[in-house]
């Protein structure tokens, strides 16, 4: 019998934008795909988001950023699990990121960034493929 | 709009037609099952007289400025006066925008329009914590009287309007434009502007919020009180369906929810004890040009047709002038691709040719790299040469409603308005739209439509060029913007600098007697000019609401 347990996912809006027509689609498409998630939803903090990622004990994070505050979001979160011990974490980002941040946010520890266009079926996939419960 | 036997006739050749066209298809089929517009609305293959036959010229459709202003609402349209060509712009520092301010102002834009910094718009300072790497990134960093100061300077405002994108903090935002004008020595009578205000649509759609909608909207109808007295010529709310439509929302959904927005600040302000006709023409709008061209002229003649019915009717309005529907239009963000950037610029000139062919007052169009940061000059100044060319080469200003008599379009805005009203109408039985965004309605119905549009796009139902067909490989070839990184401790310098030199004793005064306004009964523009002209800043006084009203938080649904 098969015991693994799916997949937990925190997808998360860190700061204050609240674009968040694109975390709610992957948040529906990341259930429908078969993983369990948590939608943090709007104006968290990267303490918040670390904080309830280890509390929800998840595999991996998922970010939407559309206000272009990534550099500094991103890199206190990965951060902030290194601090906790938790960098066993994936995090991942999706949303409006200049190419030349993508390489920068991935150097720092980003395990992928997707950007408009990447269609639902080809982040879960990546999912399935990258990311095993921990 | 037809006799009888006109009807027949339309009818018997209707008939031929159709036998010729199943031929036809026997041999050769169309190319899709079902033809729709990027809403998912059924579009049929041919309209006839047949579509309006329940139709009647003088109550339906009339003339330019006639009641119910399907055609436009002023008589001579763009023959007599062109859009306000309204570039929204905010980047970086006061400085900075107000450079870019004046660079549109030579290009020939004809309105300003300011783009906000998330802290701004969120009702934080540059030196709070939770405005740590957001200064100046996708707007215009304002914390003080003298941010805003510098924002203007040198720009004619009290010859050419202001438009500012502000919601949760707008009343603040607007006090200090006020202080920052009559220290110029312009008076607020002659200040003519608008400010966005729409807190509604926060909650359903742009997710900027502060506190719980009751205060909320209690704080929009202050600012609609206080405008209706003393700043005559401002839009005080500009009711907004653009960021429900960015949100994913459909073009009816758009319309429902921005109108059924519309239709509770005017009962609220009623409810306020003003006369319905003392407030009503200063309210605006706010709609969105997607893709779908002839579904978005639609949309725009329905709304005005809408409004002015729940005007004339529901609220016993008697000046013609609080039956208008007046808007500004935005082209479609959302439809912007990364993919192939230079491809917007053709999207945008469509999206604008459906604002300008629908009769909108203002126009912004986006930039080709809008998608990917905030515009550089080059990118701005092609969209704004867009409207110049819609404007003065295609001839589409020349007659007022071309459109209008069309089987199609007319159809189309029938149809938008019934299905439009099926929403208001179960927006009404919840007891209005506070009452359905507490029960999450229209968010949900907004994100049911989103995650469907996604669906159809990853499966090829719907396409976007450069994104699921007639991709390339090659990376974005443009230039984008960049903000500079060491523009947040300039600003938090500023604002530390200016709390520590002005009398922080009347700073507080003004403060404690904004907090009594806001939990007692008086409008606080008033208080919040005293407060803004001693250099209170931005937080200081949302610090106020927040402590008097609550935090809403989002309640993080999917």
């Amino acid at each position: 019998m098969n015991q693994e347990r799916k997949i937990r996912i925190l997808v998360g809006k860190p700061g204050l934008d609240g674009h968040d027509r694109g975390a709610r689609i992957i948040a529906r498409a990341f259930r429908d795909a078969g993983f369990e998630v948590v939608y943090t939803g709007l104006h968290q903090t990267p303490e918040q988001i670390v904080q309830a990622a280890i509390q929800e004990d998840v595999d991996l994070i998922g970010l939407s950023s559309l206000a272009g505050a990534h550099n500094y979001l991103f890199s206190q979160v990965l951060e902030l699990l290194k601090d906790q011990g938790a960098e066993d974490i994936a995090l991942i980002g999706g949303g409006i990121f200049p190419e030349e941040d993508i390489h920068s946010l991935k150097q720092m520890g980003v395990k992928e960034i997707f950007t408009p266009g990447a269609s639902l079926d080809s982040i879960a996939d990546w999912v399935r493929e990258n990311i095993k419960p921990r | 709009m037809f006799k009888e036997d006109q009807l027949d006739k339309v009818k018997k050749g209707k008939g031929a037609w159709q036998r010729e066209l199943s031929s036809q298809l026997s041999l050769m089929p169309e190319r899709k099952k079902r033809f729709s517009t990027v809403s998912d609305l059924e579009i049929k293959d041919l309209y006839t007289p047949e579509d309006l036959s329940e139709m009647d010229f003088e109550k339906d459709i009339s003339f330019p400025c006639s009641y119910p202003f399907t055609r436009g609402v002023q008589p001579s349209m763009y023959r007599g006066r062109l859009w306000t060509m309204r570039m929204f712009a905010g980047l970086g520092s006061a400085e900075d925008t107000n450079k870019r301010f004046h660079f549109l102002v030579q290009q020939g834009q004809t309105g300003l329009s300011t783009a906000f910094d998330m802290p701004t718009l969120m009702g934080y300072d540059t030196d709070s914590p939770m405005a740590r790497g957001e200064c100046g990134k996708c707007g215009v960093a304002i914390d003080t009287l003298e941010d805003m100061e510098i924002l203007f300077k040198g720009l004619p405002i009290d010859r050419i309007t202001t438009s500012m994108t502000i919601n949760p903090p707008a009343s603040v935002i607007w006090a200090m434009y006020i202080a920052m004008a009559e220290k110029r020595g312009i008076p607020r009578k002659k200040l003519g502007g608008t400010i966005q205000n729409d807190m509604l649509k926060e909650f359903a759609a742009q997710k900027t919020f502060m506190c719980p909608p009751r205060p909320s909207v209690r704080l929009v109808i202050d600012t609609v009180e206080f405008g209706t007295k003393e700043v005559p010529r401002w839009n005080t709310i500009s009711i907004s369906g653009y960021h429900i439509r960015e949100a994913g929302s459909t073009a009816v959904q758009e319309l429902a929810f921005t109108l059924a927005d519309g239709l509770a600040y005017t009962q609220a302000a009623i409810g306020r004890g003003l006369n319905v006709d003392d407030f009503a023409p200063r309210l605006s709008f706010f709609f969105n040009a997607h893709s779908d061209f002839f579904e978005e002229i639609a949309k725009y003649r329905a709304a005005r047709r809408m409004w002015a019915r729940f005007m004339k009717e529901r609220f016993k309005a008697d000046n013609p002038r609080s039956w208008w529907l007046r808007f500004h239009t935005q082209t479609a963000g959302c439809s912007l691709t990364a993919q192939q950037p230079y491809n917007n610029v053709i999207r945008t000139t469509l999206q604008a040719l459906s604002a300008v062919l629908g009769g909108t007052q203002s126009l912004h169009t986006n930039s080709l790299d809008e998608v990917l940061a905030i515009p550089t000059e080059e990118a701005a100044t092609i969209a704004l040469r867009t409207q110049q060319i819609i404007a003065e080469e295609s001839g589409v200003t020349h007659s007022i409603d071309p459109l209008g008599g069309s089987y199609f379009v007319e159809a189309l805005t029938n149809e938008m308005e019934t299905q439009a009203m099926e929403y208001i109408r179960r927006i009404d039985e919840m007891g209005g739209m506070i009452e359905a965004l507490e029960r999450h309605y229209p968010q949900m119905e907004i994100a049911d439509a989103a995650y469907k549009f996604q669906q159809q796009i990853d499966r090829r139902e719907k396409i976007m060029v450069g994104v699921n067909k007639y991709e390339t490989e090659e990376a974005p070839p443009v230039e984008i913007l960049k903000i500079d990184p060491e523009l947040e401790s300039r600003q938090i310098a500023r604002t530390q600098e200016i709390k520590n030199n002005r009398n922080n004793k009347k700073v507080r005064e003004c403060l404690d007697r904004l907090g009594d306004a806001c939990a007692g009964q008086e409008n606080v523009m008033p208080f919040l000019i005293e407060a803004v002209k001693e250099q209170a800043t931005l937080q200081e006084c949302c610090d106020v609401y927040r402590k008097v009203f609550g935090i809403y938080r989002d309640p993080g649904i999917y």
